[in-house]
């Protein structure tokens, strides 16, 4: 059986730089198999974050060979006998692999939350909601905030602009509430103001790494990009708006 | 850095652990007015709620309109063997409906019937399809609503990270507190509170093959029991007949009942259906206790699969379907195997999934022994007896996290200022020096090999079909591993910024005693019963129906007694009866 040659980027916010390991390999092994050998065998203090190992928690987000990736979904035959992995860019470094995504969960509670009409929330009777109509947001719902998404947006990666902009992760999730069939809240002036929706140029790199296969710049970015335009950028509607005179609604954001 | 210092927080409501108990506990108890502190050892989000797949059960008679919470009551404790809670296997089918539909208006979004209504799937051991399900990713969906609702909640407040490893009592004896580290710094934390609920979850990594992450080592059960509550059944830990076998790096990586119940078929190297021979009216749908223990008889006779498991097969069923119904099993194994399931069969064998035994609590408010302090979900017991039933461990995160989160909240208002009274400062510095105890012994032994070490034994000493002499042996096993682990080290590793190995020595002492009250508690029970199965004693002894094990802290150390269960009122006994009848004849023998 062969090894594994691994550069693994250790270190801290002062700085840190590539340490090589090798681990041997055992056949169906994946990034994060190779990591916590190393961790159990040569490095026990390692820093890296992990949970379900299948998948479906997105905690392993990491850069192997330089792309974002879960560390538990990436065999490492794709690499041949050797592969470098270091945290993600995007988001602080704590120590090793573990970076400090906080700031992803302050922007998760700028969003307002589900709000059903007073109607909807009275009823006693259950909800009825055609499959057709609820497939749609089903989608978004498939995310599991690995924030892979976030780190490859040049907008947040490149411009540091995590203040103008909320991110593709946000995207989804404002989506997931405003095509929700039975949702009543209207997101639109904060798409256009805090969330930033505009910084998005389309470059689709975030729908390239997703794990869960969102179409996020297709299925929610663009169209969340379309509504917001409806009220604010539509010819037509903003010469009615001036006419009538309520065009001060666009203010609001 | 001085190691001693910490920094202290107030609170009302401490909740330990953030998935679906944890969560849904925080929101009751921030609805009763109290303040909430939701501690986590991972992310927000992260915890092993998001591997539930199948569905959550609820009669809500959405498919099967002859369903009703009789019915499901009767399905549990004929899945839990009898020696359930039968209080609580009471409130859980009545209230289950009601939860799941709150979480339709707090906005999660349930696959729908042609009606628009929850649509629910069929599922192992329950009578009529009754799992309320999104695909096969239920538990996701379940953890994301809940954790929205909790962050927009009034004053609940979530520390990312955290890991609390003491309990705090005041002198009369009721919960006044927790100790607690942060990962990222190794910060310590003093929270003062006036109640603790305990929603940590199992203690499936004291096993090798487990379908359970890192986080999963029972630490909830050993806090507890540190603390002098009682833990009930903790011989009964589930193997989940389906895990992944093949590559070895996947192996015990869950795959989820819902290919059984959207019609997937066991079968043997020979191309048999085997469950024909252990359950031929339920077949794969029959109660997990049995699909593990066939697919296991089955590889021990020599019919198991090239990895040394069985073959599941769903090749019969569209891909379409497939890819609608389990879309995230088709991305698992095409990915991790390398395995289209549409085309080919899965190789699976048994993997250890739930621990249906921890702390021993109150029906109604999943009160511990110990004032003040509430367990809801897994690391609770009572509800799923000797066995659990799929797609019961969602509805009881919803229905008793709810009712703990009710009761501390509550609790919390009334006693504050008796909560409010002394915690010992000695006993804090004690329980700090322990926590720090392995940066002073950098020759001490690596943790992460004593966790291997413990894994073995376990899966050794008490695997799917347990003996007496294996037990004991074991048993004597852990007390050696637990004695090399209290003078174990670091790793050789002296930084307190998000040190694993460090982590990993405190994770240790968790999961030993998880492990020795397994073990004593099996030694115990001298018969065959659901999860809990003994070559030398191959059959149910109906005497010892009544009887659960209740392990308790004592002077000379773990004690593990029987005790006897009080018998069912007459209306419950009558609907266990009715379903007989009616429902399920196979079981009349």
């Amino acid at each position: 059986m062969t090894d594994l040659d691994l550069k693994i980027w250790r270190g801290g916010p002062a700085g840190g730089e590539l340490v090589a390991f090798r681990a041997p390999v055992l056949e169906g092994m994946v990034v994060l198999d190779a990591v916590l050998w190393v961790q159990a065998n040569m490095a026990p203090d390692l820093a890296v974050r992990w949970n379900c190992k299948a998948a479906k928690c997105g905690s392993c987000s990491a850069e192997i060979e330089g792309f974002p990736r879960l560390m538990c979904k990436t065999p490492i035959t794709e690499y041949g006998g050797q592969l470098t992995v270091r945290p993600m860019k995007a988001f602080p470094v704590i120590k090793d692999l573990v970076t400090d995504v906080s700031w992803n969960y302050e922007v998760n509670k700028q969003i307002p939350p589900f709000t059903p009409s007073e109607k909807d929330r009275s009823t006693s009777e259950p909800w009825r909601m055609q499959q057709k109509d609820v497939e749609r947001v089903m989608e978004f719902r498939k995310c599991i905030e690995c924030f892979l998404c976030q780190d490859v947006c040049h907008v947040l990666r490149n411009h540091d602009m995590g203040s103008a902009f909320y991110g593709p992760r946000f995207m989804v999730r404002i989506a997931s509430l405003e095509m929700h069939p039975k949702d009543m809240l209207d997101r639109r002036p904060l798409l256009r103001g805090e969330a930033g929706v505009g910084y998005c140029n389309i470059t689709k790199c975030c729908t390239e790494v997703c794990p869960e296969h969102i179409k996020i710049t297709d299925n929610a970015i663009i169209p969340l990009k379309e509504r917001m335009d409806d009220i604010y950028f539509d010819p037509v509607r903003s010469v009615i708006n001036r006419l009538t005179g309520r065009g001060r609604r666009s203010k609001e954001g | 850095m001085n190691t001693t210092a910490y920094e202290t927080v107030e609170t009302d409501v401490l909740v330990l652990g953030a998935g679906g108990a944890g969560l849904r506990g925080a929101i009751a108890a921030a609805e009763t007015g109290a303040r909430v502190v939701i501690v986590c050892k991972s992310l927000l989000g992260k915890a092993h709620t998001v591997m539930a797949e199948g569905g959550v059960a609820a009669a809500m008679h959405n498919v099967a309109y002859q369903d009703t919470w009789e019915v499901h009551f009767a399905d549990t404790i004929k899945g839990g063997k009898f020696i359930n809670d039968w209080r609580m296997a009471e409130l859980h089918a009545k209230e289950s409906p009601e939860r799941v539909l709150e979480l339709e208006r707090w906005g999660a979004v349930f696959d729908r019937t042609w009606q628009g209504r929850i649509h629910q799937r069929p599922f192992g051991a329950h009578t009529y399809p009754r799992l309320a399900h999104i695909g096969d990713r239920t538990g996701l969906e379940l953890i994301r609503t809940l954790q929205d609702r909790a962050v927009h909640a009034h004053g609940v407040d979530v520390h990312m990270e955290v890991t609390v490893f003491k309990l705090l009592k005041s002198k009369a004896g009721r919960i006044a507190g927790a100790l607690a580290y942060r990962r990222s710094d190794g910060a310590l934390i003093l929270y003062r509170c006036a109640a603790v609920l305990l929603a940590t979850g199992g203690a499936g990594k004291m096993y090798r093959v487990t379908s359970n992450s890192w986080e999963c080592t029972g630490d909830g059960t050993a806090l507890a029991y540190d603390a002098g509550a009682q833990l009930r059944d903790m011989e009964m830990v589930q193997f989940h007949p389906t895990g992944m076998v093949w590559p070895s790096g996947v192996r015990g990586i869950l795959v989820t009942e819902g290919v059984r119940g959207e019609g997937g078929v066991l079968r043997n190297s020979g191309g048999e259906r085997f469950m024909e021979r252990y359950d031929p009216d339920r077949m794969e749908l029959s109660s997990r206790d049995v699909v593990a223990r066939a697919i296991n008889s089955e590889v021990l006779a020599g019919r198991g699969s090239p990895h040394g498991g069985a073959f599941l097969d769903i090749t019969h069923r569209k891909p379409e379907f497939i890819k609608s119904k389990l879309p995230s099993m088709y991305e698992q194994f095409l990915k991790l195997a390398k395995v289209d399931i549409t085309k080919q069969p899965m190789e699976v064998a048994p993997t250890i999934h739930y621990a249906m035994g921890g702390v021993r609590v109150e029906a109604e408010t999943g009160a511990t022994t110990v004032a003040g302090l509430y367990a809801a979900g897994e690391v609770a017991s009572g509800l799923h007896g000797a066995n659990r039933l799929g797609g019961n461990s969602l509805s009881d995160l919803l229905v008793f996290g709810k009712r703990a989160g009710d009761a501390a909240g509550l609790a919390a208002g009334a006693d504050l200022k008796a909560a409010q009274s002394s915690i010992d400062p000695a006993e804090v510095d004690e329980a700090i020096a322990e926590l720090m105890a392995p940066f002073g012994r950098p020759a001490g032994e690596n943790p992460y090999q004593l966790q291997a070490e413990i894994q073995d034994v376990m899966s050794a000493h008490a695997p799917i079909v347990r003996d007496g002499p294996g037990l004991k042996a074991g048993l004597e096993k852990i007390l050696d591993l637990a004695a090399r682990s209290a003078i174990c080290g670091t790793g050789g590793t002296t930084s307190r910024a998000f040190n694993p190995g460090w982590h990993t020595a405190y994770d240790l002492r968790s999961m030993l005693v998880n492990a020795e009250a397994l073990l004593r508690s099996a030694l115990e029970r001298k018969e065959s019963r659901g999860a809990h199965a003994r070559s030398d004693y191959p059959d149910t002894d109906d005497q010892l129906t009544s009887i659960n094990h209740v392990v308790e802290r004592t002077a000379n150390g773990m004690q593990v007694r029987a005790e006897h269960r009080p018998p069912m009122p007459e209306y419950l006994a009558e609907a266990v009866r009715h379903s007989y009848a009616r429902y399920t004849p196979e079981e009349m023998e």
